[in-house]
């Protein structure tokens, strides 16, 4: 006598993991706990990456400078979210964008948020928002989100490489 | 002198949201008999078997390969996996190409696969990362500002993509494998759906697919009964980091980079006139324009036009997708093989409805990760 077929069953997984972020790492974080954001430059290009990663993509070599980059910088391009995922509990729309920092020569991702989800545009003109120094540790996860600074927004020249 | 080789089986499964009637296992094996089938083999014929997917976490199984080389039939034989992210489907034909031309192996089974049923791969792209800043919204989230940016420095009409989405959905009817059949699609219903990574509405994305692809890969001298083979004419992979300063997301440098070594190596000097039909890996529909000036076929800010002008349609002068494409069809580590798979189905002359008539040179194209991986054959209804 035929059965019916068992089509699937729940196996839940989850991932603890332990990262040995290394010496360039580990200043980087070290920066965060006291709300810097330590960048390092190329020593070829001169290129300042953020958030570092201890070499240079384009050379290889060691970025062993380091440069502070400012905590506010342009939104070069971006997207407005309207799906709703299980891993991320936010209020949509939200706004997810590149961001370049004053001092940095590359884009990073983060939310913009206390923005109209029309007014969001390339070139606007954003700052970090930080949790409470009380809650600072060694984490991007220090910064809530990025807000518009009001400020007049930045030329198309200023960021057309970065897009 | 390196080995010709050829395609000489072609095989995929009916892809679809969730097959829940198969196991991976059983997916697997639907895609490489139909392939074996093709190319008059058994399993005792092939002498390895090369499978590519994507990340282990999207399916939520662990080296799936470690238990399935009795269902790939490789049991005694070479058993290889390929990585490349979402163009490993591509990359894995390319490594078993390699291996044919290299006089390594006279037939080898390639496989590739995805059943993204099985787990969430939105969540697998998301994890929280410590030092990195967090991928937010998913691949559509990283996607959607860089075809901002191209719409932004191409100044393309804003139904580019709405007429892309319907246009390989339409195709997708033709194609009896396809995951996606959507006979009363207009563009008005994909400039309706909701706009889930502003540019990036609903029905300009790929969908979650179940579904597997095989290709039997044959030495000239063991082409057995095979009448009508696909030639691989020639081969380029690339790759570029992630992110660097200066990097052009919108036209990576390793995917032009890659064109130019596949057709310098094909004989190709103008990609439109020369390539009869292209299988491009577009998952969001505005790639097929930005994908046409990386890959030669429009001079810098005119892909659009190609789209369009109907140029790219199945009856245009430059037909792509004529499968459906990702688009309609998305297995993740299978879409990049599938590409390969519809060239040589073209070029052969076994596409059924979404042939193009007297296609004799075909592209394939793949590219993953962050639009770093890239991977590409022409395949051949003549001998090189």
């Amino acid at each position: 006598m035929a059965e019916d077929p068992i089509t699937g069953i729940v196996c839940p997984i989850r991932l603890d993991y332990t990262i040995t972020p290394g010496r360039a790492q580990t200043r980087f974080l070290r920066g965060l706990e006291s709300g810097k954001l330590l960048g390092q430059r190329c020593p070829a290009t001169g290129k300042v990456y953020m958030p570092p990663r201890g070499s240079s993509p384009t050379h290889g070599l060691p970025t062993t400078e380091e440069v502070e980059v400012a905590d506010r910088g342009t939104v070069t391009t971006f997207c407005v979210v309207n799906l709703q995922f299980a891993s991320t509990v936010r209020e949509i729309p939200y706004v997810c964008a590149q961001i370049l920092l004053d001092g940095a020569d590359i884009p990073f991702f983060f939310v913009v948020q206390e923005v109209d989800v029309n007014e969001i545009r390339m070139g606007m003109r954003v700052e970090a928002v930080w949790k409470d120094p009380s809650e600072w540790g060694p984490t991007l996860e220090n910064i809530l989100f990025f807000k518009p600074t009001g400020e007049a927004d930045a030329s198309r020249e200023s960021y057309k490489e970065h897009v | 002198m390196s080995e010709l080789c050829a395609v000489t089986g072609v095989g995929q499964t009916h892809h679809d949201a969730e097959r829940s009637d198969l196991s991976m296992h059983g997916l697997v094996r639907e895609a490489a008999v139909r392939a074996l089938a093709d190319a008059g083999l058994e399993w005792k014929d092939i002498d390895a078997v090369v499978v590519g997917k994507a990340p282990d976490q999207f399916e939520g199984v662990m080296m799936p390969e470690l238990m399935m080389a009795d269902a790939l039939g490789a049991v005694g034989k070479p058993l290889l996996r390929v990585h490349t992210a979402g163009s490993v489907g591509g990359s894995t034909g390319l490594v078993a190409a390699k291996l044919v031309q290299g006089g390594v192996h006279k037939r080898v089974l390639v496989v590739a696969w995805e059943k993204q049923s099985e787990a969430d791969a939105s969540w697998v792209l998301m994890m929280k990362i410590p030092f990195a800043a967090p991928l937010v919204a998913g691949a559509g989230g990283y996607f959607a500002p860089y075809i901002r940016a191209y719409m932004e420095r191409s100044g393309a009409p804003k139904d580019t993509g709405i007429k892309v989405a319907v246009k390989d959905r339409l195709n997708a009817l033709k194609n009896p494998y396809a995951h996606l059949k959507m006979p009363d699609i207009t563009e008005e219903m994909v400039a309706d759906s909701l706009m889930l990574w502003d540019p990036i509405r609903y029905l300009e994305t790929c969908p979650s697919s179940d579904g597997a692809c095989a290709l039997v890969l044959t030495a000239e001298d063991a082409l057995g009964s095979c009448e009508k083979p696909a030639w691989v004419v020639s081969t380029a992979m690339r790759s570029e980091p992630t992110m660097f300063a200066g990097r052009d997301g919108v036209n990576p440098q390793a995917g032009i980079d890659c064109a130019a070594e596949l057709y310098r190596k094909g004989g190709i000097t103008d990609p439109r006139r020369d390539i009869d039909v292209a299988e491009i890996y577009v998952p969001f529909s505005w790639f097929e324009p930005m994908w046409m000036e990386n890959l030669g076929f429009a001079e810098q800010g005119e892909g659009w036009k190609m789209t369009m002008s109907g140029a790219t349609a199945l009856d245009g002068d430059m037909p792509i997708n004529a499968s459906g494409g990702v688009l309609s069809s998305n297995p993740i580590g299978a879409s990049g093989l599938l590409r390969f798979a519809e060239a040589a189905l073209q070029v052969r002359g076994m596409a059924g409805e979404h042939q193009v008539d007297g296609a004799k040179l075909a592209m394939g194209h793949a590219y993953g990760g962050g639009s770093q991986y890239f991977a590409m054959w022409l395949v051949s209804s003549d001998k090189p």
